[in-house]
This record gives C-alpha cells, sequence and structure tokens, in this order.
C-alpha cells in the first residue's frame, strides 16, 4: 500500500504544490510583519490570521479528542485557561511585578524566563527562546491537570463524560481566581505585560504574525502524524466501537488517557499562545461558552477532519472578526439598515450555525481530509491553478 | 447555638429558596434527558428568555397580563425548539443532538444581546412577591418563603399527572423504551412535545421567582442557574423528577452556606456544584434515584 | 477427556444480574488445538459465559484459568454477598479476587468475535486487521508519532496483508470493513481475531445469519486456521450440523446450568438435550 502511494505522481505533484503553497504563505506573512504598509486592510487581515492560526490548533486539539477518540469533551476552556496563565505567570518581567501583581505584594514568582534568556542571549533571542519554552510549560501544564483530572473523568461514558469536563472547566477557573492563589495566579485580576506576539523578532525582523503560524503549523503537524500512526488508530478504534478496541487488546483507559493528555498539551499550547496574542488575560473569560464557541468550529469544519477544523477556523474569526462586521455597523453599503446594529452579526452567526448543525451535519470536510494529491487526481491536466484556493496554509 | 442559627438563618432561606427555583428548572432537564437521552444545553437560556420577556412584557401592559404572557411565550418558545432544532434529528448520533442544543443556546444568547442591546435589563417587582417579611429575626422577600411551597406543589401535580393521566404513562412508557413505545402506537412527537411544554412551563415559573430576587436579567443569566439544574438532575439521578427536586435543594442550600463562608471561598460557590457533581458520578454515577443500565454486548 | 494441556479451565463460574442467575456454577475445560463448542437454547447464558471469560463481565462467583495460571477469579462480596444465590459461594473467598480489563486478558492469548459482528465501521478492511495488530507492537507514543518505529510499522502492515491474503481478503483491503457482505464481514471478524496472535480463539454464532452452504465453508475455514495458527477453538453455535461436525467435545447449558457434557454422538442422542431444545411437555 504504502509502495503504491509512494510512486503516485498525483502524491508527489500533490505535495510540492504543498510545499510551494506553505513557502508563498510564509512569504506573505513575513511581508505583511515587515515591508507592506499598515493600511485599514493588513490592519484587519493581520488579526485574522494570527488569530485564525491560534484557533485553528485549538480547534485540532479538540477535534484529537470529539472527532478521533469519540471522547466527548467540554473542557477546553479550562486547559486553555491553564495554558495561558501557565504561559503569563512565567513570562511577565521581574520590574512589572510589582504592577501587575499590585494586591499581592508584587506575586510569589521573581522571574521571567524570557528575560533571563534575554540577559544572556540578547533581548530578541531572549524573547524568541523564553517564549518558546514558556509555550511549553504551558502546554505541559495543561497536560498535567488533563492526567489528574482523567483518571476520574475518563471512567465516565458521553454525556456524563461531557458534563464532567465541563464542571472541571468551571472548577479550575475558580481555583485560577481564588484571592488565596493570588500571588501567583493574581486572583481575579488580569495577567499584563508578559511577552507578547509583538516582541518576537530576530534583529530588527518582526514575527508577530509568522510566530503563531509556525508554532500552530509545527503541533498540528504532530497531531497529523500522530492520528496517522498506530495509535491515532487505535483511537479511531476506540471511537467507532470501544467494546470490540478493548476485546482486541486495545486499553481503554490508557488510550483515552493518551488522547486526553496530549489534546490538553497542545490546548495548554493554543492558550498561551492567545494569551500572547491578546497581551491582557483574565480567567473570566474561559467560561464554557468559549468551549461551546470552539466545539462549534469543530463542527462547522466537519468532525473528524483535521483540515475542516482550520479552513473553519480560518473562515469563523474572517467572518466573526472582519467579513460580517458591516452587519453591526448600521449601514449596509452606505444604505442605512435600523435593525443592522450591535450584535446582529452574532445573530445572523448563530443561524449560520443552526443551518450547519441542521442540515449540513457533516462541516464543510465531513471526516475527510484536503488533500493537493486528490485534487490533483480529480483536476488532472488543469492541476495547479484551481488548487491554489484551498490552501489555509495548512 | 441561637446565635450560629441567627447568623445563617438569611443564607438557609435563601438557600431553600434558590433551590426551589433550580428544582424547578432541574424537572425540565431531567424529563427530556429522561426521554430523549439529551442533556436540553438551550434549557437554562429559556429560562433566560423567560426572564427577558417578563422585562419587556411588564414594561407594556399590567401584571396580571404579562405573567401569564410569559408562561405563554416560554412554552411556545419550547416547543419551536424542539420541533425545529431536535426533531430532525431524531435518528441523528447523541452528539449531533447535544451539539444543536448548544447551536440553540448560542442562538437565544445571541438574539438576547442583541435585542438588548447588550446591556442588563431591569427586572419589574413582581407586587406581593417581592414583599418583605422577617422570619426569626432575618429580613427576607416574600418569594423565598412562596418558592419552596409552590415548588412542592408543582412537583406534586406533576407526579399525579406522570401517574394518572394517560399521556402521563405514554411518557414513562417512552422514557423506558422509545422504539417500543412507537410501535406500541404512542404518538411520540406529541410525548417530546408535551415534555418540553411541562418542562418550559416549569422554567418560566422559576425565571418569574428567581429573577424577582437580583436586580436584572443580562443574555448569560440563564447559563450558571441552567447548569446548576442539570447537576441537580444529575445529582438526584437523571430521570427522576424526587431526586432532580432532592438534588436541587441540596445544591442550593450548599451554595449559599458557602457563600456565607466568608469573600475568599464567595468565587467557589459555583464551582462546588460541580465538585459536588463530580464525586457523585464517581461514586454513584446514577445518581440517588436512578436506575442503572448496563451495555449489550 | 484426553492427556492434552488444559489451555482454558473454568470453575463454578456463576454470574448473577440482581436476582437473576444468568450463568449458574459453569465449569468446562478446552484442551489445547481442540474445537470444543457450548451449546444451548437463546437466553441460556452462553454469551455472558463468553463475556465472563473475556472480562467483559465480572462474574459473581468462580475461577476461570489461562494455560494452568488463574485468570478471574472472583467471590460474592459487598452488596452480593447477601443476595448470592448460587454454589460455592466460598470456594474462592481464600484468595484475593482477580478482574482484568478485557485488554489484558486479549494480551494474554484469548481473542474473540461478537455474537452481532463488531468492526469498526469506519476503517477499511485493511485498518481493522491492522489495527488490532496494535496491541503487540513494540512501539510507544513518541516513537509511533516520530516514526523512529517505521520498521514496526512496516512489519505490522506486511503481516497484516500476509493475513488478509490467507483469508481471500486482499482483494477488499481498500474497502470500509462495514461494506462487505455478511459473510466476509464475519471472516474479517476472525481475521481481525487473529491479528491478535491468540493461543485461544472464542468465536460467538460465527454462523449466525448464514446459509447452509456459507455454514459448511465456515467450518471447514474453522478447522483450517485451527491447525494453521496452532490454535484451540471454543465457540457458541446454534447450527448444529456445524456443531457436531466440527467439534471434538460439547458442553450444553440451559438456564445457565450445565445439562450434559460429551462427544457429539453422545449429544445427539441425549434426551435432556432434545428436551432442553425442543421442550418437554408437561403432563
Amino acid at each position: 500500500m504504502e509502495k503504491t502511494l509512494r510512486k503516485d505522481p498525483a502524491k508527489k505533484i500533490g505535495s510540492a504544490i504543498a510545499i510551494c503553497l506553505i513557502a508563498a504563505l510564509y512569504i506573505l506573512l513575513f511581508l505583511l510583519d515587515n515591508v507592506l504598509p499598515a493600511n485599514g486592510f493588513t490592519l484587519m487581515l493581520i488579526p485574522v490570521l494570527k488569530k485564525g492560526a491560534i484557533y485553528s490548533l485549538i480547534c485540532v486539539s479538540m477535534n484529537l479528542l470529539n472527532g478521533f477518540t469519540g471522547l466527548f469533551s467540554l473542557g477546553q476552556a479550562g486547559f486553555l485557561l491553564v495554558g495561558a496563565y501557565a504561559y503569563a505567570i512565567f513570562a511577565i518581567p521581574a520590574d512589572q511585578h510589582p504592577a501587575v501583581y499590585q494586591y499581592f505584594d508584587g506575586g510569589a514568582i521573581g522571574f521571567s524566563i524570557p528575560e533571563a534568556l534575554g540577559k544572556l542571549l540578547g533581548e530578541n533571542a531572549g524573547a524568541f527562546l523564553g517564549s518558546i519554552i514558556c509555550i511549553i510549560i504551558a502546554g505541559l501544564v495543561a497536560a498535567g491537570f488533563a492526567a489528574l483530572i482523567g483518571i476520574p473523568v475518563l471512567r465516565l461514558k458521553s454525556d456524563y463524560l461531557a458534563i464532567a469536563t465541563l464542571g472541571f472547566a468551571e472548577i479550575i477557573r475558580a481555583i485560577f481566581q481564588w484571592n488565596s492563589l493570588g500571588p501567583v495566579t493574581n486572583g481575579s485580576n488580569m495577567l499584563r505585560k508578559y511577552t507578547s506576539l509583538s516582541a518576537i523578532k530576530i534583529g530588527s525582523v518582526k514575527l508577530a504574525t509568522v510566530f503563531p503560524f509556525l508554532i500552530a503549523m509545527v503541533c498540528i503537524g504532530l497531531i497529523v502524524l500522530l492520528i496517522n500512526s498506530s495509535y491515532g488508530r487505535a483511537f479511531k478504534a476506540i471511537r467507532d466501537d470501544e467494546i470490540a478496541a478493548e476485546a482486541m487488546g486495545i486499553s481503554l483507559f490508557k488510550h483515552k488517557m493518551l488522547s486526553f493528555v496530549i489534546s490538553s498539551f497542545f490546548a495548554g499550547v493554543g492558550g498561551a499562545l492567545l494569551a500572547m496574542y491578546q497581551t491582557t488575560i483574565q480567567a473570566s473569560a474561559f467560561k464554557s461558552a468559549m468551549t461551546y464557541e470552539i466545539l462549534l468550529i469543530v463542527v462547522i469544519g466537519g468532525i473528524g477532519s483535521i483540515s475542516g477544523s482550520c479552513i473553519a477556523s480560518f473562515l469563523y474569526i474572517a467572518c466573526n472578526e472582519w467579513w460580517l462586521r458591516f452587519l453591526d455597523s448600521g449601514s449596509f453599503f452606505g444604505i442605512s439598515v435600523p435593525f443592522f446594529r450591535d450584535g446582529f452579526r452574532k445573530v445572523v452567526f448563530s443561524v449560520l450555525i443552526m443551518v450547519i448543525v441542521l442540515f449540513f451535519s457533516r462541516g464543510i470536510m465531513g471526516d475527510k481530509e484536503l488533500s493537493f494529491a486528490g485534487l490533483v487526481r480529480k483536476l488532472s491536466g488543469k492541476k495547479a491553478a484551481q488548487a491554489a484556493e484551498g490552501g489555509d496554509g495548512k | 447555638m441561637s446565635a450560629f442559627v441567627q447568623a445563617n438563618l438569611p443564607y438557609l432561606l435563601a438557600g431553600i429558596s434558590v433551590g426551589g427555583q433550580y428544582a424547578l428548572i432541574a424537572i425540565g432537564y431531567t424529563m427530556v434527558y429522561g426521554i430523549l437521552r439529551l442533556i436540553n444545553f438551550a434549557h437554562g437560556d429559556v429560562f433566560m428568555v423567560a426572564g427577558l420577556v417578563m422585562v419587556y412584557a411588564s414594561a407594556s401592559m399590567p401584571m396580571y397580563l404579562s405573567i401569564p404572557l410569559v408562561l405563554i411565550a416560554t412554552v411556545a418558545l419550547g416547543f419551536t425548539i424542539e420541533r425545529v432544532a431536535y426533531k430532525p434529528l431524531r435518528s441523528a448520533p447523541r452528539m449531533s443532538v447535544m451539539i444543536s442544543a448548544i447551536g440553540v443556546s448560542y442562538l437565544l444568547q445571541n438574539c438576547a444581546l442583541y435585542f438588548t442591546g447588550g446591556l442588563a435589563q431591569m427586572y419589574p417587582t413582581i407586587p406581593w412577591l417581592s414583599n418583605s417579611v422577617t422570619i426569626g429575626g432575618a429580613t427576607t422577600k416574600m418569594v423565598t418563603i412562596v418558592t419552596p411551597i409552590l415548588t412542592v406543589a408543582l412537583v406534586f401535580a406533576l407526579v399525579l399527572f406522570i401517574q394518572k393521566t394517560k399521556i402521563g404513562m405514554a411518557m414513562r412508557a417512552v422514557s423506558r423504551d422509545f422504539e417500543t413505545s412507537q410501535l406500541m402506537g404512542i404518538k411520540i412527537n406529541s410525548v417530546i412535545s408535551m415534555t418540553f411544554v411541562i418542562g418550559c412551563f416549569l422554567a418560566a415559573v422559576g425565571s418569574l421567582l428567581y429573577f424577582t430576587n437580583y436586580p436584572s436579567v443580562i443574555p448569560t443569566s440563564g447559563a450558571m442557574p441552567g447548569l446548576k439544574a442539570f447537576v441537580a438532575a444529575v445529582f438526584g439521578g437523571i430521570g427522576s423528577i424526587p431526586g432532580a427536586v432532592i438534588g436541587a435543594f441540596l445544591i442550593g442550600i450548599c451554595e449559599n452556606i458557602i457563600k456565607g463562608l466568608g469573600s475568599n471561598w464567595t468565587i467557589f460557590s459555583d464551582a462546588f456544584t460541580f465538585v459536588l457533581l463530580i464525586i457523585v458520578l464517581l461514586v454513584k454515577p446514577t445518581g440517588i434515584f436512578g436506575e442503572k443500565a448496563t451495555d449489550k454486548v | 477427556m484426553s492427556e492434552k494441556n488444559i489451555v482454558l479451565h473454568v470453575e463454578n463460574v456463576t454470574m448473577q444480574f440482581g436476582g437473576v442467575i444468568a450463568v449458574n456454577n459453569l465449569s468446562l475445560d478446552v484442551p489445547e488445538g481442540e474445537i470444543i463448542a457450548l451449546i444451548g437454547p437463546n437466553g441460556a447464558g452462553k454469551t455472558t459465559a463468553f463475556n465472563c471469560i473475556t472480562g467483559v463481565y465480572e462474574p459473581t462467583n468462580g475461577l476461570v484459568e489461562f494455560c494452568g495460571l488463574p485468570m478471574v477469579r472472583n467471590f460474592p462480596h459487598g452488596k452480593m454477598k447477601k443476595q448470592y444465590l448460587g454454589e460455592n459461594g466460598d470456594k474462592y473467598i481464600h484468595d484475593p479476587a482477580i478482574s482484568p480489563t478485557p485488554d489484558k486478558i486479549t494480551a494474554l492469548g484469548i481473542a474473540r468475535t461478537f455474537q452481532n459482528i463488531r468492526l469498526w465501521k469506519s476503517m477499511t478492511v485493511f485498518d481493522n486487521v491492522l489495527t488490532a495488530k496494535h496491541m503487540r507492537a513494540k512501539q510507544n507514543v513518541f516513537s509511533a508519532t516520530f516514526r523512529t518505529s517505521a520498521k514496526e510499522e512496516r512489519r505490522m502492515r506486511e503481516e497484516t496483508a500476509a493475513l488478509l491474503e490467507e483469508q481471500d481478503l486482499l482483494q477488499y483491503k481498500d474497502e470500509l470493513a462495514t461494506s462487505l457482505p455478511y459473510g466476509l464481514q464475519r471472516r474479517l471478524e476472525i481475521a481481525r481475531a487473529l491479528a491478535t496472535e491468540p493461543k485461544l480463539l472464542l468465536l460467538d454464532e460465527p454462523a449466525a445469519g448464514m446459509n447452509p452452504q456459507e455454514t459448511q465453508e465456515l467450518g471447514v475455514f474453522i478447522q483450517e486456521i485451527r491447525d494453521k495458527y496452532g490454535l484451540t477453538v471454543f465457540l457458541i453455535e446454534h447450527h448444529m450440523d456445524l456443531v457436531m461436525k466440527i467439534s471434538d467435545y460439547i458442553y450444553v447449558i440451559d438456564f445457565g446450568s450445565e445439562i450434559a457434557r460429551g462427544v457429539p454422538r453422545d449429544i445427539q442422542n441425549d434426551q435432556r438435550v432434545i428436551d432442553a431444545y425442543l421442550g418437554v411437555s408437561e403432563e
């Protein structure tokens, strides 16, 4: 099977196209960061791209759990919160501590990893490497929380699992807002002044948009590798039929735990990136509504499709923050429409989502993946020209 | 001792009152779950919408008209949601229906956001219910005393309804075995609609009582009470009406006692509910009054 | 019974659900290399007995040994202590209870098929068998993700292809498992069980829904795989001609209890068995 595929010319052309598109995307991102002027268009485009990349990772991490392992977990907001906080806590420069932790005597942690590395390697390299280390810490802390939570909850089935994970996310939120942990988490106050995306640069070359794409792509790449490995097949077996999977020697607890911990690791990384993007974070924002939002994106993209999740994330963010803005503005191409006011965009949006859920329940991609090899085979002869559209860089 | 009671009486009273309100919402969850095996995530938002309808209705018409209007509008909303969002998915996997419920919840919240313009809406003062009374030295609103009495009365009526009437019998049959009941000629759709009608009616009553204790309604007002009521339903054994009521009172009381512990702990009054949930799920996943179900291999 | 090694030894296994005894004090032996059948009318407790052996259920009481080592052992405890209606309630009370999950039992070398076919429906025929190889693969999640155990993966794929070839399923390898005709799905389920490299194969009504022609082929097939893979086979079946033809020894149960045991010829003429299947008129 492998051998026949390797000789497949369509696959060769497909991967060549994918590589070219990814390279083109990064060049574009680089230009956006450094060369292109800041006009109305790029000012809208850049945040959408950044947030879209981050949401892609978050949605893919949820899809790994819900779509590939069949565990209906609603705890994603909790792990995002853990990741965001773990990142921020280790990335606030020491001299900013008194300002940030003003109600807690400057907090309990007196150092910042990017800053400490900055002293060794120079400011920019320190921020770059330090933030990567903090991101990894964020993932590990989230994974640790998941391992603890997983022991009790992974024994539960379908909707009980959903409600228990939702409950744990709420408990996590309460713990992070608890005053007694204030010296670390700053209680219910926000964390700020940590190393954000705009601090990521090499020399004078800014990488604020390139960076989240880079991290998200590496992480999504790892998830894809995992899903296509023997473990990924075991996850799918559990999703399809638990009893058969167990009878074929696949330990349910071990594999569910693996999936849960890995998904939470990447959710933590996503949370860290989100913190970098937002420049301030507050536990009260990570409500269950956030999990619902992520779940709906996964559904729009197609449960069980990585590329679907990515496409849906960019579409969702672009619609939400850019393309459907006019619905809130009170006018449409200069004509004033009385019911176009604040919040109308969200109404239209939720109606769209309901339409997708009810009538197109397979989402954009179903459980299929976007593959350039497949496209090439379909369009054989016409090749690349049409394929360029669906790229999204993943 | 009496000093302790004196100090905690307000919290206990508030707990019983809130517990009764949760119970009224929880019944909607537990009945829908019993029949459709669906966590109706939108139920808490229906409850919130009932609050908003009351706000708008009372602004333009007298109280004796607006209260029935709230009840009717909420029931109509519940009926419509079932017909539009759940009925087409009758044969779909359970996860799809749950996602649809989450979608409805999202839609209701966003609609509420649009209509209120994101501003908190002042809840009207319902005469008599909002009057102050003093019990054992603690001053509270009339609603605190009315809630538990009304809750118990409604639950009693509901249990009678389910035990004695024909449609009640059909409901019990459907919750036992969906497909067989269908084969026996029970009109599944009307039974399910009836379940939603009853659940939403009780949620509307609950919302009248609940929001009387709070100054205003916001689009997310329904989320937390909804989740807590669901936990209450799980706690009592999902599908069991008395279980849901007992669970709701327990959660209401515990939550208010935690609020009474001091400001450092207030943040945990919501989280506590979920701690309770997880403990119940681990120790007795089927809840106090739930029945055990086994998978056939 | 011959002098062969006993692969599976079941002793006093009782399974009680609430007040109902589904399997009552069942004892049997499955010697190496033989085909042993468990038969009985509908609802006799055959599948429940299978589920007790494979760890899906925890028997209320009794002992199951695999190749001489205790694999499952339990005694009535907790709530069941008072409610227990079976026999030998105190026989195993002195030893600690053992109740491994089904995957651990499969790892010991027991594989099974299901009465109502349970293939992984979103996977291809090839992936169904390949996934069953996961348990025996020498890899961990990192080596699998980073492809450092690519050799192992290649070995699994080659073995899967070989296994499918032997079962005449290779031409369907890229089709969805559930799109196969019923008979082939049964055969695929057996192939998937073989992929876990078992010593003992438990077949739960392998001929259910098959016509006489297919049933006969299945009988030959079961004997073939037994010889080829050095297996021991323990099966539940309703098709009497199949059972009589291929099994070396037969246990008959009804209402959870054993009513007869013996070689096919004896069972065929056993009055109790005939009564159990046809019913006795009460005079």
